[in-house]
């Protein structure tokens, strides 16, 4: 069943029209990964999904609820979490105080941050920190600690492996797969043997396009179709 | 270089300077009770100053509006108060505390009330329009504010309206050789109650993380599930109120007033509220008291210097901390 589908969504920046024409199916469960070359669109999508950008003419269809015209807020009230490719972390406030900002009615339920800590044990270490001053790679923990702070039905996650050393990266793809147990991550990814391990399905965009969608086992085994629509041999 | 910063920051950092321009100036002024009279004049400007400065300061970190408008809930403030008690000029006359105190805060919260309805109104139907257009939102809220002037004109006149005060903030305190005015202790109390307060707000509750998040970050607090448009609209009623208290502590602190009263304060509003770093409280109280102080000590100094004077603070700590002492990001 599909969980969230874009249908010729269109979105402009200013007097830039950047995406053309997206169609995509994300199926329920697992992590779908977009894949495509610097400035293709990926992040565009992510963003007209959460209605930060206004992707019109075209569609979003949350659970087959037409989510368009929605405002930011009441998007993320549906259960869409969505965690940028600049962490947007509150630099000002304390670990724990991001984590507050993100449970429901300010509570934060005790088992969902057992397992945030069980994920990201750095995140216990440092709860009082104010969040400026952690890692990198702590500050991608954060905002992916944020994201499921409460249940969430699918989650958008842009670039998360950007910058980081590989033995974080290592973690955070073992974090992804246990997350992608209990909601449907669409992974947005240039690092293409991070984003092979853990999707189930994929798309490519190119220049404001969805170029190709499928399974991640036959595009992984195609290196053709990789070099022809990502532009590098892998 | 880094050392000594590291060390003055242990200390307190930036907090020590109020106290280090003290200093310094116990130092030109050689009386020392010349010296208490001007800080405490000095504290309590600057304690009213923050509550004028701190909503507009708010306004500029969280909403990125410049609203130049702001002076028209400091004068509306003012007018608003100044009549209350000219209304209730029985209450304040008779003898006892009591009635005395109770017209005072009639008078304020008839000011407060003001400021909330007209924030909620100039939020929504002059504001909102202009949204992430800097030059707009010049434009229309100096329309604003010349407008706000020209309406109290026209109700108030542009004699220079007596303000009442009740009796027990009448006089001094004497102290030795120090004359410390009642009004400007009950000033700098007021002051320092509502930056507990808003302190508290900002530190201690779900609001005030938002709104500090929402400085920082609007586009990831709406991201979490917040609208920040509606938080805007608290925040700028806030500071409207906030606004119009401080321009009802002003009335009474200078008892003649004019319509042109929130434009002259506008200046140093706005100075406090750059030197302190937007959409800071606790920078705001930081610029307030030094321009307080600063305007205080050089009136007694070199009077010519007085208003120079802030511009001239103003671009130092700009050439040294170009956000500002306490800036919220």
């Amino acid at each position: 069943m599909s969980l969230l589908t874009l249908d010729h969504m269109k979105t402009d920046i200013g007097q830039y029209a950047v995406l053309h024409d997206v169609s995509l199916t994300v199926p329920e469960g697992g992590v779908f990964v977009l894949l495509g070359r610097n400035g293709a669109g990926k992040t565009t999508t992510l963003r007209s999904i959460m209605g930060l950008w206004n992707a019109s003419p075209g569609s979003v269809k949350f659970r087959g609820q037409d989510i368009t015209s929605l405002h930011t807020a009441e998007i993320a009230k549906l259960g869409i979490a969505y965690v940028p490719e600049n962490m947007g972390i509150f630099g000002t406030l304390t670990v724990d105080e991001n984590l507050v900002l993100a449970a429901d009615k300010g509570r934060i339920d005790p088992t969902r941050l057992k397992r945030v800590h069980t994920l990201f044990p750095a995140l216990e270490r440092f709860r009082d920190k104010k969040a400026w001053s952690l890692s990198g790679g702590q500050k991608q923990m954060l905002s992916v600690a944020r994201a499921i702070m409460e249940p969430r039905e699918l989650i958008l996650i842009d670039e998360p492996t950007k910058g980081l050393a590989p033995a974080i990266v290592d973690s955070m793809g073992e974090a992804f797969r246990e997350i992608g147990q209990d909601s449907t991550i669409l992974l947005v990814e240039q690092n293409f043997n991070f984003a092979r391990k853990l999707g189930r399905d994929m798309a490519v965009i190119d220049d404001g396009r969805v170029v190709h969608q499928g399974s991640m086992e036959a595009f992984a085994a195609d290196t053709g179709l990789q070099d022809r629509l990502l532009g590098l041999a892998m | 270089m880094d050392r000594i910063s590291e060390i003055l920051g242990r200390m307190g950092g930036v907090n020590l300077l109020p106290v280090a321009l003290a200093a310094v100036a116990f130092i030109l002024i050689g009386a020392p009770s010349s010296w208490a009279t001007l800080t405490v004049a000095g504290l309590a400007m600057g304690m009213m100053v923050f509550l004028m400065a701190s909503g507009l300061s708010l306004v500029f970190g969280l909403m990125d509006v410049l609203n130049f408008g702001h002076s028209a809930f400091v004068s509306f403030g003012a007018f608003i108060a100044a009549t209350v008690l000219a209304g209730l000029s029985t209450w304040l006359a008779a003898d006892s505390v009591a009635l005395n105190t109770a017209a005072l805060v009639m008078a304020f919260l008839a000011a407060i009330l003001f400021g909330l309805v007209a924030g909620w109104f100039f939020e929504t139907v002059i504001i909102r329009p202009v949204y992430k257009d800097h030059l707009r939102q010049i434009l229309i809220t100096m329309g604003a504010m010349i407008v706000a002037e020209q309406t109290i004109l026209a109700f108030w006149g542009g004699t220079p309206f007596t303000v009442l005060r009740p009796h027990f903030l009448e006089g001094s305190w004497i102290i030795g050789d120090v004359s410390i005015e009642i009004y400007r202790g009950f000033a700098f109390l007021l002051g320092l109650a509502v930056f507990v307060g808003l302190y508290l707000v900002m530190n201690r509750t779900r609001i005030g993380l938002l709104v500090r998040a929402g400085v920082e970050n609007r586009e990831m607090v709406e991201a979490l599930g917040f609208r920040v448009d509606r938080l805007f609209i608290a925040v700028f009623m806030l500071g409207s109120g906030l606004a119009a208290l401080g321009g009802a502590m002003w009335a009474g602190y200078e008892t003649l007033i004019t319509p042109a009263l929130g434009s002259e304060l506008m200046i140093i509003v706005f100075i406090v509220v750059i030197i302190g770093g937007l959409g800071s409280i606790e920078g705001t109280l930081l610029g307030a008291i030094l321009v307080g102080l600063m305007s205080n000590y050089l009136g007694f100094l070199a009077p010519k210097m007085a208003l120079a004077s802030n511009m001239i603070l103003m671009v130092a700590i700009l050439l040294w901390r170009p956000n500002g002492l306490k800036p919220a990001v």
